[in-house]
């Protein structure tokens, strides 16, 4: 398009955006939002849960023990892709790690 | 006495504090009740802004603040991480806080950082490792630092040195000043069959610049003997109570801190461990 | 004998391996578990770092199947800095090769977006401009947009994946979805941009001016609604300043 044409073009959307943006009704800025990212990644330095489970079992690195009865949200959605949008069944036994 | 004086934020009241938790943020600022001052966890305040930031300057307007590090790895083999420590002396220069402190530990190695307070030998050598990283960190960050003792689950074959008389050698070698946990003297000493009234009596509390308080969990090692576990997720257990008062008995009132860090209590629960502290500050008084 | 911090380390990470020599009780017997704890520390507490790191992730493969992507990830990519707040930056690459999850397409982007926000969460306040400046903008003017600002672009409704995981949103349906992550305050928000948002925007963050910026998201979709576009923009004050055209 023309310069003059897009001048006029950007000249009424940002009217119209700055319109929009002063009817839209104030953040409620007080309340921290619960999606928990402020928890997310804060150090401390306490110590775990003593001397058992994650640290001390063997880990299956390639994912074995990987299990579809309790495989989460994913399982309800299907989008179909070349990839496979969904969790699959792993065709083949891997080796132990 | 205890302390109630007009704040002065240059150093820590001889008071209680807790340790922040962002979900204590308006009840702080409604009524703290006993608590006096605050401490942050350092690395928690490297991001470049924020609420964590907003949040803390608001903060720092009522209370005294105590930077607390858990990831400079002072007991590393390697050298300390030139770009952590700048970012501490841009935190401290930022915020100007009563008191910095960190701990005796390590915590990184090859680059790797593993989010645990790793345990070292006592030995000459280590002494000299620590002493040396020590004078690194106060003149990068241009100010005297706490070292804290740790918990301890084991012990090492190789150490020469007692942990009272190493903390001591540092403390004169570098000028630094400690940070007794009290907890942590007992969760070691429970747990390596030492005495902690000895472990006391042998610790230079006239070096002390700030105590800790915080509950532990209980296991057993593979013997059936209890083993300690340093967990700050409950009150401060009665024994501990009962060596913190001693401790204050014979070295007099210090700041001292509460700290929960995992199931991290409503707020009344969080004040009455510090008013606990405070009655026993004020036997002293 | 003397343990390196090489030996414990190593040992540390790799359960099944034998606990370094040299370390007692106190009592003259051997360590033995009181080893585990130090394992334990690590393992436990990295793996709820990426826990609360990753929510939408850990929905979508359910508790126990992340907390064995947990097990694997930490033991590949420890954090390489002390500031728990960024890590676990290699996941989206990650899901991508662990076996388990290679099939599931859009994983890898919807970690991208939980990665987003908690960049933005941290990242460097900033006011926003003031809007008297935005009246009469240049087309040859640039934006400078907030460093809070995030773009992740996905073929993928990532954005419909996130809502239905964290918001009890609609069932996503098949489509690319851009999604900007906002600050208009203190607390970051994942936007959906309408068609050809995320050249816009994309184009605005890599210094196009406002009107090539438009040009490249017309190109794209004819749908393209500068107005609306802009209003997103103004409205999370993620506009903070203008370089006017020379």
């Amino acid at each position: 398009m023309s310069n003059t044409t897009k001048t006029l073009a950007v000249a009424g959307a940002v009217a119209a955006a700055l319109a929009a943006t002063m009817t839209a009704p104030a953040q409620a800025q007080a309340k921290e939002k619960c999606y928990g990212v402020s928890l997310a990644g804060k150090n401390d330095c306490a110590a775990g849960p003593g001397t058992t489970c994650a640290g001390t079992s063997t880990v299956d690195y390639q994912g074995n023990a990987w299990t579809l009865v309790d495989a989460g949200t994913c399982a309800e959605i299907d989008l179909p892709d070349e990839r496979m949008g969904s969790l699959e069944p792993l065709e083949r036994d891997l080796p132990q790690g | 006495m205890l302390d109630t004086s007009t704040p002065s934020f240059d150093r820590l009241p001889d008071a209680p504090g807790v340790g922040y938790k962002p979900q204590h943020f308006s009840d702080l600022l409604q009524d703290a009740g006993s608590v006096r001052w605050l401490e942050i966890h350092a690395e928690n305040y490297m991001g470049d802004g924020g609420r964590p930031h907003a949040q803390l300057r608001h903060l720092s307007e009522r209370f005294a603040i105590s930077v607390h590090g858990v990831g400079l790895s002072i007991g590393g083999e390697g050298r300390l991480d030139p770009e952590h420590l700048a970012r501490l002396k841009h935190l401290i220069g930022r915020l100007n806080p009563a008191s910095f402190s960190e701990h005796l530990a390590w915590s990184t190695h090859d680059s790797a950082f593993l989010n645990d307070l790793l345990p070292l030998p006592y030995t000459g050598e280590t002494l000299s490792r620590v002493a040396d990283h020590i004078d690194e960190v106060q003149e990068t960050v241009g100010r005297r630092m706490l070292l804290e003792n740790p918990s301890s689950y084991l012990a090492f074959d190789e150490s020469t040195y007692d942990e009272t008389d190493f903390l001591r050698e540092v403390a004169r070698r570098t000028g630094c000043g400690l940070l007794l946990d009290v907890n942590n003297v007992f969760v070691s000493a429970t747990n390596l069959g030492t005495d902690p009234v000895s472990y006391i009596d042998a610790f230079p509390l006239d070096l002390v610049g700030e105590i800790h308080l915080a509950g532990h969990d209980e296991d057993h090692d593979d013997h059936g003997k209890p083993l300690l576990i340093d967990s700050h997720g409950r009150e401060v257990a009665e024994p501990v109570w009962t060596l913190y008062a001693h401790v204050i008995a014979k070295g007099g009132a210090r700041p001292s801190l509460i700290e929960w860090d995992n199931d991290v209590p409503d707020w009344p629960v969080l004040e009455a461990e510090a008013a606990r502290a405070a009655a026993i500050l004020e036997t002293v008084a | 004998m003397t343990v390196s911090q090489t030996t414990f380390r190593k040992a540390l990470l790799a359960p099944d391996k034998p606990r370094p020599d040299g370390l007692t009780d106190g009592a003259g017997h051997p360590a033995g578990r009181r080893f585990d704890v130090y394992r334990n520390n690590v393992a436990v507490s990295l793996t709820e770092a990426l826990e609360i790191a990753f929510p939408v992730v850990r929905k979508l493969v359910g508790e126990a199947n992340f907390k064995l992507l947990a097990a694997a990830f930490l033991r590949q990519h420890p954090p390489s800095t002390p500031l728990m707040m960024f890590y676990g930056t290699e996941m989206p690459g990650y899901l991508e090769t662990f076996a388990p999850t290679a099939s599931i397409g859009y994983l890898p982007d919807v970690a991208r977006l939980e990665l987003a926000i908690r960049e933005s969460y941290h990242a460097a306040d900033a006011a926003p401009v003031d809007p008297a400046r935005l009246q009469g903008l240049d087309p040859a003017a640039t934006l400078t947009l907030a460093p809070s600002l995030r773009l992740v672009r996905s073929r993928w409704p990532i954005h419909a994946i996130w809502r239905f995981n964290m918001e009890d949103g609609p069932k996503p349906s098949p489509r690319a979805e851009d999604v900007a992550v906002l600050r208009p305050d203190l607390d970051p928000e994942p936007a959906l941009l309408p068609d050809a948002g995320g050249t816009f925007v994309d184009a605005l963050l890599t210094g196009s001016t406002l009107g090539e910026a438009y040009d490249a998201a017309l190109a794209e979709a004819e749908t393209f609604d500068l107005a609306r576009n802009l209003s997103i923009l103004i409205g999370a004050n993620a506009i903070t300043d203008i370089g006017e055209p020379s």
